[in-house]
């Protein structure tokens, strides 16, 4: 795969500059994510994160099912500051 | 703060038989959904179902979703909330919701998720060049806003997706000069794949897109043959002028809030990738926290249905409701469901299924 390819579209990051990362030492899912932003975006992972599992799942020969992922945080989505502002103090 | 007795987050054909299940043995129902219209991936399926007749066999996608929308606006216990978007799951049991621009949370005495699925992507060089479409994007603007994508299409994926989606391509008068797939057969049903193959379609299995090509938005790509390893066999490349590539290579279901909520999650291939794991009435590890439909593993839509009305009735039969009936209902919807992943079309899912319960029974 060429140095070029996406992994990453909405933090814009190569493969190689992940492979890059890992071949640092920087293996697992929560640290790469911290390392590069990767999906952190607007998508919030749901385009990238099968691509992540199988990178580490093949840098550490290891089956994508022994892959420990990352928090999965609210919002789900991008959210407009405008949505949130005058919220009751309830919610 | 809003209260609910059972929320359901989705409004395909999930969600929506989950709704109307729960909502018909007496339990108030607000049900979800982020476009501004009920049906989900209904809404742009325009091809007949298979199945048995209870699951509306030979109806079109968007017909059913036509019908069980109506059924759901006319229940007077069931609150519906369009472009409503799910935003997380906390601690206390409240689900934050984005309603129509605004944020507002919900606390539910029981949760059905219905959230489905997203498609899958490919990485090769330019996958990212703007022609590179997922199937579902391709079937939205055709089927639902009634815009071709392009003039020359090529296909990734021979899945029943793929197949379908190059048909309706067809009918629609665009070209589609190859379905390219990786497995060395093809996965969609025959009648489906044979349909496209006499229309003159080649479909190359044990094939994989190598790059893209393009200045401004796709000119070309490449492809080529893969071995056993899925490794790309060298002098096998060929060139394709095509201005849309159409990728149809799976789905993963879409389960951030399950996670948040904490429910026993492992990964199953079969199922396309992280799922819950639940009981036989498909009760997560969480109580009172229910999955049905893609988002507990990739199916057809006719089990999507099933598994909604089981998680509807459960739910509401968790608070007192339709007690009586329960077991004859569980009973009928179980043997659909049977019969829906019996023989060779059923094998991913019964495979999957019989992995997903080596993790054990789910205790709450």
């Amino acid at each position: 795969m060429s140095d070029k390819t996406i992994i990453c579209r909405c933090e814009d990051l190569t493969v190689e500059e992940i492979r890059e990362w890992i071949s640092k030492g920087c293996d697992g899912f929560e640290e790469i994510k911290r390392a590069t932003r990767i999906g952190m975006g607007a998508c919030q992972g749901r385009t990238c994160r099968r691509h992540l599992i199988a990178e580490l799942a093949h840098a550490n020969q290891k089956s994508p099912a022994e892959i420990d992922l990352s928090t999965f945080r609210p919002p789900t989505k991008p959210l407009k500051f405008g949505a949130v502002a005058g919220v009751d103090q309830d919610d | 703060m809003d209260k609910a007795e059972i929320l359901v987050i989705g409004s395909g054909p999930a969600g929506l038989k989950a709704a109307l299940s729960a909502a018909e043995q007496g339990a108030e129902v607000t049900l979800v959904e982020r476009d501004p219209f009920l049906g989900g991936q209904l809404v742009k399926q325009t091809h007949m179902f298979f199945g048995s007749k209870e699951q509306y066999a030979a109806e079109r996608g968007f017909k059913i979703a036509e019908k069980l929308s109506r059924e759901v606006e006319a229940h007077p216990g069931i609150r519906v909330l369009c472009d409503t978007t799910a935003l997380g799951y906390y601690d206390d049991g409240v689900v934050s919701l984005e309603v129509k621009g605004r944020f507002a949370t919900v606390k539910p005495q029981s949760l059905i998720m219905a959230t489905g699925a997203q498609e899958n992507t490919l990485m090769f060089p330019n996958c990212d060049l703007p022609g590179v479409y997922g199937a579902g994007a391709v079937q939205t603007l055709m089927n639902v806003h009634g815009i071709i994508p392009g003039k020359r299409v090529a296909m990734v994926g021979a899945g029943n997706i793929g197949v379908i989606v190059s048909y309706q391509l067809l009918q629609a008068g665009v070209e589609v000069p190859a379905i390219v797939e990786a497995l060395p057969h093809i996965g969609a049903y025959h009648v489906h794949a044979s349909k496209v193959r006499r229309m003159g379609v080649p479909i190359y299995t044990s094939h994989t897109v190598l790059s893209a090509h393009g200045k401004d938005s796709l000119e070309k790509i490449t492809m080529v043959a893969i071995d056993q390893d899925r490794q790309p066999v060298a002098g096998t490349e060929q060139e394709l002028d095509v201005d849309v590539l159409c990728i149809a290579v799976g789905l993963t279901p879409l389960t951030e809030i399950l996670f948040q909520a904490g429910c026993k999650m492992v990964y199953i291939p079969e199922l396309g990738g992280h799922v819950a794991m639940r009981s036989d009435t498909l009760e997560t590890s969480v109580p009172n926290i229910f999955v049905c439909g893609d988002v507990g593993g990739i199916e057809e839509a006719s089990a999507a249905m099933v598994e909604g009305s089981i998680a509807g009735l459960t739910a509401a039969r968790n608070f007192g409701y339709g007690k009586d009936s329960y077991e004859d209902q569980l009973a009928a919807a179980r043997r659909e469901l049977d019969s829906l992943r019996s023989g060779p079309v059923g094998e991913k899912i019964r495979s999957g299924l019989k992995r997903l319960s080596s993790f054990g029974e789910v205790t709450q």
